[in-house]
């Protein structure tokens, strides 16, 4: 009997045993999944919650409601992965042996490692939205909010859904002016990246998207600490912004267990082939997800997508056969933009998102790049299609592949380093 | 990629000016970089381009602030010294590196 061992019942994790207990013969694998609790949250939805858009009991069910039958769920922390030795220990003690193995523990928001970031502000002026806990304690603080600096700030990239903090912001912008009080706010977005986003075109788009409802980028910005008494983020180099609600998005890390197996790198992502998502270190030990150090987003469209080609990967490894499907970093997310509307971008590790049409090219229904009622319809399905169709591994129609069909790239010109 | 003769030394450069083939590179065009962008390499930026570079040879991939900081012991408070407003790229350029990816 061989055993495929998998940690983490998250996006990832609960899609690969789905799929993969349907292609392998239960009288050959074992297959075990290993989480710390049994609450499967809807990550995106927490975007929501601050606005009263969902309710708590719409971002959760429970994991094993997903998981199939002959799949061992185990409760556990994970504490260590010994890669010489195919064995992990979980805190309580308990060892789970493996002849592969796939780590699917995501990425965490870490306020503990901004200096001031947890002090007396916390949860009082000071919030985040990437928890179940900050995005509902943000939804009451929204609601005594009724003047002054709400400031939206990034602590460092990369950070799963990179869009989730513009969303926000253009969604806050939205929901102020609703209340008749977006003039006496002054909204304020903060990135340790030159612009809005991370690739030109993007950027210069989600940019004047931001200049277009007043709200000021103050861009390069890299905070050292929070001074609480004051109420400032303040960058290393010693520029201040004064906030009276600050939303931030913590810094962003792997597991710790990570780091104690010495498999992670400064961040603790584990190092990868970016097309097999294979570890560099043992050919037996794949990460899949937000927990690899592959150079694309950290995204539940991501998480689907390799999946989808780790999956096939699989089957040929274990026939003894070499892998030939290659991950191209695919990811596609929607971008709420407020007002019933959103945006959509798709892109991969060599192309940056560009104007078009999705899923399919030239025809869509969905424009990349522009505003619509149905990005916005398409997000909002989104969670429907994630419980009933995605996690239980059911076959989508969206190819795993980027498609440059019907795209257009303007010329671009970048500016010479200054 | 555009060819471009800098102080007697001809490099490829991309259109922001960074250096395509990192074998190109050498201690005296570093100097000649830094100085396009008013940086006087002291000792103390040394460090960091050696790290930076080794790096680079080792991962395929330019560091980030944070992993010059954790692993090759240049703490970020002294890298926005070194390399005023925009560390990242400005040691990448100096280095010869790629610009790092902007994780996306
Ligand atoms: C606010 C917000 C909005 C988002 N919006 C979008 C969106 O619109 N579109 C999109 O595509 N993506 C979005 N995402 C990102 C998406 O949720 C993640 O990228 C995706 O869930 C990653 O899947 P994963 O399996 O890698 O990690 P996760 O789903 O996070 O799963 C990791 C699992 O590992 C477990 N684990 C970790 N450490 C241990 C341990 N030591 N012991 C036991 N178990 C452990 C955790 O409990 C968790 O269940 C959003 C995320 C956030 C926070």
């Amino acid at each position: 009997m061989k055993r495929l061992l998998v940690l983490g019942a998250g996006t990832a994790g609960t899609m690969i045993v789905n799929k993969l207990r349907r292609r392998l013969a239960a009288t050959d694998w074992h297959i075990t999944v290993v989480d710390r609790d049994d609450v499967h949250p809807y990550q995106p939805g927490y975007l929501f919650l601050p606005f009263g858009t969902y309710k708590p009991e719409q971002v959760s069910r429970s994991r094993h409601a997903f998981l199939p039958d002959g799949v061992d769920f185990v409760i556990g922390e994970v504490d260590r992965v010994d890669g010489a030795a195919d064995l992990v220990t979980l805190t309580d003690g308990r060892t789970l042996a493996y002849d592969y193995l796939v780590i699917a523990s995501g990425t965490s928001p870490r306020p503990d490692q901004t200096p001031g970031m947890l002090g007396s502000e916390w949860r009082r002026s000071i919030f985040d939205f990437f928890t179940f806990d900050g995005a509902q304690a943000l939804a009451s603080a929204l609601k005594e909010f009724d003047h002054g600096r709400l400031v939206v700030h990034i602590t460092d990239m990369p950070i799963k859904c990179p869009v989730a903090p513009l969303e926000f912001t253009f969604l806050a912008d939205s929901w102020l002016r609703k209340r008749g009080i977006r003039d006496r706010v002054e909204l304020v977005y903060v990135t340790p990246l030159p612009g809005a986003f991370t690739k030109p075109i993007a950027s210069a788009h989600l940019g004047s998207m931001l200049d277009e409802r007043k709200i000021h980028v103050e861009s390069d910005f890299l905070v050292e600490h929070i001074d609480n008494e004051k109420k400032m983020l303040v960058s290393f180099d010693e520029r201040e912004v004064p906030f009276d609600l600050l939303v931030t998005i913590p810094l962003n890390m792997g597991a710790d267990f990570v780091a104690r197996s010495g498999l992670g790198n400064e961040l603790n992502y584990i190092p990868v082939d970016r097309h097999t998502l294979q570890s560099k270190q043992f050919a037996n030990i794949f990460a899949v997800g937000d927990s690899s150090d592959i150079p694309t987003s950290k995204a539940g469209s991501v998480a689907h997508f390799s999946v989808e080609i780790f999956v096939d990967n699989f089957l040929q490894l274990i026939q003894g056969r070499p892998m030939t499907g290659a991950f191209d970093g695919h990811a596609n997310c929607f971008i709420e933009s407020g007002d019933h509307k959103g945006l959509l971008i798709d892109f991969n590790y060599d192309t940056e998102p560009l104007p078009g049409a999705y899923p399919l090219p030239l025809v869509g229904p969905m424009g990349l790049l522009k505003e619509t009622r149905a990005n916005h319809l398409g997000k909002l399905a989104f969670r429907w299609i994630y419980w009933n169709v995605l996690l239980p591994g059911r076959w989508m129609p969206l190819p795993a592949h980027m498609s440059m069909i019907g795209k257009k790239n303007p010329n671009r010109t970048e500016n010479l380093i200054t | 990629m555009p060819v471009t003769t800098l102080d007697g030394h001809q490099i490829h450069v991309n259109d922001e000016g960074f250096l395509t083939d990192p074998n190109e590179w050498d201690d005296s065009l570093a100097t000649v970089l830094a100085a396009q962008i008013g940086i006087t390499l002291t000792d103390a930026h040394w460090k960091a381009i050696r790290f930076l570079r080794k790096d680079f040879e080792e991962q395929g991939e330019t560091a980030t602030l944070r992993r010059v900081a954790t692993v090759g012991g240049v703490p970020i408070k002294e890298l926005f010294a070194l390399f005023p407003q925009k560390p990242a790229k400005k040691m990448a350029y100096i280095s010869g590196l790629p610009k790092p990816q902007g994780c996306v």
